[in-house]
């Protein structure tokens, strides 16, 4: 599938295998939740990157403590006007401290590409060629917003503050 | 008043823009309407009957006299010379195109305003009592608060798709003048045993197809802790939600099927979790914002009016119009005047632009600058000298606006109905208006005292008919016209749905039936005794009786 990170097209080295299809060797993988319960220690034991798919309605608190070992996580959206996927992101970020990459999948569309930015998500599975041609005026449509979480910072109020800071002395 | 700053006006002069490029993205047709449509909800643009129709936010129901006459350009500019004041304590124009959509949002911005979340499946504008800040009941200016809440909800990164709508209000007096029952989220707020001021928090009312008195998940909340108990409230709705029954997708529903106590843990352990994060609320941002909230510098008022006190004696006009529409102020020598958006014929909480713009004058001249809209559909002004009373009984006379009948048989609410809304079985508007027609005679009026009379023009209830003491409901009968009526809602501190009277009545006999349920109270009530009262005491039965007689 046609891969958007940091406003490029760029290659997917990953592979999302179905449930029942035999596992690839030394190939870089995504599983669902279901398959990673079912089959963990063959899954932790190969020597490549394992990547897990979630459902939106997958229950993060299960995974989470558990997500480092994962190089990248999948979080889908069915319909992009569902956005339970928002909370999972913010979840795994904030709460789990997934470092890994966070990808949206999906009815993906670039209208929505800042808020999914600002809960977590870093690369986009979309083949909607107005995912890249809108990029970077979505992510430039706002100098800062008001809540004090997610990313993309700064806040308003952050702004604020340095601008009334005293200029240091030298 | 809340005063945007440069990084306010930054924030939404970019919204505008990007609700620019959005728009004429659809113009040239490279979003479909399924992609483009909640872009346009969440920036107040609603597809109805006619035309677009704009939402535009005006937070908790404050805005000073520059913002109303920037209502009455975009009034005059981009729609046919009116607007229509809201339940919500908005304004909608009703005639807008949606190549100028953007340009009316510009105007808003000029006077820091928007249309932002207005509309959509998402956490819509705050609504709080309109006597905030100036009520002698009040505990604490509720406008902070929702201050705090407008700007935690602006263009929120993870609830901008929720299931469906969110509404929150809030109220800083004993008097539940903002519904707080009926809504998504309601916040109450009240003092703990140890005299700090915190919140009960509310969940789960609502009205529309299914209404509920909300449920008391938190008796009394921290303040600092607001923001984090939102935030947690709305991450178990936006998580576990239904979605796929859009009648049955609001919280309400959520919290009905979990049963109060499920919902109850599942939003304490979320709150427990976050409640020291990076929304606890510092001490000194809660003083920043509150600051903007300061009561304004009163100019001392001697101990007697006398331009107030002789036409009191001379007008019996004047006095039956201060005894109705104005109520004490907690500054002496000041008053709250509330202006009558409900003249006899008129069609409920609809202003010109002229008379947008009187209001501004009036408000810059006898009221410091500073207008209230009610969810009751009237407006105010929050500050008026006792002294400059006849001066302002005279003005708003001359704009239509001194219908002395606040909270009175003819104060109605009613949503635009079939005649402009593509949801309505029907119409709404023209059924106020006869009522009003019917009881135009003001003696009598003020005869029966206190009773509300809300009207819907379908089952979504935006004209707030569950909590009428009369309430009125459209319906669809194979092609025509039929009204539900109920009785003895109520919308305040002993929030009640109302009650079925009988069988739905046709267009024609609606106005009859309404005047027969009045006859009916007039007849039986106890000296002194309102509506609402009468009917807690004798029930429908007396009522039913009456209004199905033949005549």
């Amino acid at each position: 599938m046609p891969l958007v990170r940091d406003g490029k097209a760029v290659a997917d080295g990953w592979t999302t295998v179905a449930d029942d299809a035999a596992l690839p060797a030394d190939a870089p993988v995504i599983v669902s939740f279901a398959r990673w319960r079912a089959e963990r220690a063959v899954l932790e034991q190969r020597n490549a990157p394992l990547g897990l798919g979630l459902k939106n309605t997958d229950a993060v608190e299960e995974v989470g403590p558990e997500i480092h070992r994962f190089g990248l996580v999948a979080l889908n959206f069915p319909k992009f006007s569902d956005g339970r996927a928002y909370s999972q992101a913010r979840l795994l970020r904030e709460r789990y401290g997934f470092k890994g990459d966070l990808r949206a999948t999906g009815q993906v569309l670039p209208d929505q590409l800042i808020h999914m930015l600002r809960a977590g998500f870093d690369s986009f599975d979309t083949a909607d060629a107005r995912v890249l041609q809108q990029w970077s005026k979505s992510v430039a449509a706002y100098h800062a917003f008001y809540q004090p979480i997610g990313r993309l910072r700064p806040t308003l109020d952050n702004l604020r503050r340095e601008e009334a800071r005293p200029a240091a002395a030298d | 008043m809340y005063a945007y700053d440069r990084h306010d006006r930054m924030f939404v002069h970019a919204r505008v823009e990007q609700f620019r490029d959005q728009a004429a993205r659809r113009l040239k047709g490279e979003l479909s309407e399924d992609e483009f449509k909640p872009l346009r909800l969440q920036n107040g643009l609603y597809l109805q009957l006619h035309a677009y129709m704009l939402r535009v936010a005006i937070p908790y129901g404050t805005l000073d006299a520059r913002q109303m006459r920037q209502l009455a350009l975009i009034a005059r500019r981009h729609d046919r010379g009116f607007g229509h004041f809201t339940t919500r304590q908005n304004i909608q124009f009703n005639w807008i195109k949606l190549e100028e959509a953007a340009d009316a949002l510009h105007l808003l911005a000029e006077v820091d305003m928007h249309a932002i979340q207005t509309s959509g499946n998402c956490i819509r504008n705050v609504t709080a009592d309109a006597w905030a800040g100036v009520a002698p009941d009040e505990i604490e200016d509720p406008r902070i608060w929702s201050e705090i809440i407008r700007q935690w909800s602006t263009n929120h990164p993870e609830f901008s798709f929720l299931p469906r709508k969110f509404k929150i209000a809030v109220t800083g007096s004993p008097a539940d003048r903002a519904a707080v029952k009926v809504h998504d989220i309601g916040l109450r707020m009240h003092r703990n045993a140890a005299g700090e001021t915190g919140f009960e928090v509310i969940v789960g009312g609502g009205l529309g197809r299914t209404p509920i008195i909300g449920t008391t998940l938190k008796d009394w909340l921290p303040k600092r802790d607001l923001l984090s108990y939102l935030e947690a409230t709305l991450r178990v709705y936006n998580r576990y939600g239904r979605r796929d029954n859009i009648y049955k997708a609001r919280i309400k529903i959520l919290v009905h099927e979990l049963g109060p106590e499920k919902m109850r843990d599942e939003v304490e352990v979320e709150f427990q979790t976050i409640r020291d994060g990076a929304l606890a609320l510092p001490a000194e941002t809660i003083a920043e914002i509150a600051a903007h909230f300061a009561p304004p510098r009163y100019a001392k008022q001697p101990g007697f009016a006398p331009a107030h006190e002789t036409l009191r004696r001379t007008s019996p006009g004047y006095r039956r119009w201060v005894e109705t529409n104005v109520v004490p102020h907690r500054e002496p020598g000041y008053a709250i005047v509330h202006f009558s958006l409900k003249p006899e014929g008129g069609v409920p909480g609809d202003a010109t632009a002229e008379q947008m713009e009187a209001v501004a004058d009036l408000a810059e001249k006898h009221s410091l600058g500073e207008i209230r809209v009610t969810h009751t559909q009237n407006l105010v002004l929050p500050h008026v000298a006792v002294e400059d009373l006849p001066a302002v009984w005279r003005a708003a006379e001359a704009v239509g606006f001194a219908t002395p009948n606040l909270d009175l048989v003819t104060d109605i609410i009613a949503c635009p109905g079939l005649d402009y809304c593509s949801l309505a079985n029907a119409r709404s508007i023209p059924v106020a208006q006869r009522i009003t027609r019917r009881f135009a005679d003001l003696g009598r009026v003020h005869e029966i005292g206190p009773l509300s009379i809300k009207i819907s023009g379908c089952i979504n209830a935006c004209g707030h008919h569950h909590i009428g003491a009369i309430g009125i409901l459209g319906v669809d009968k194979q092609g025509e016209e039929f009204y539900q009526i109920t009785l003895g809602g109520n919308a305040g501190p002993e929030a009640r749905l109302g009650d079925l009277l009988g069988p739905a009545v046709s267009a024609d006999r609606v106005v009859d039936t309404v005047e027969a349920v009045v006859e009916a109270y007039l007849a039986i009530r106890a000296p002194g005794e309102d509506f609402l009262a009468t009917y807690a005491r004798l029930g429908l039965a007396p009522f039913k009786e009456r209004a199905y007689a033949p005549r």
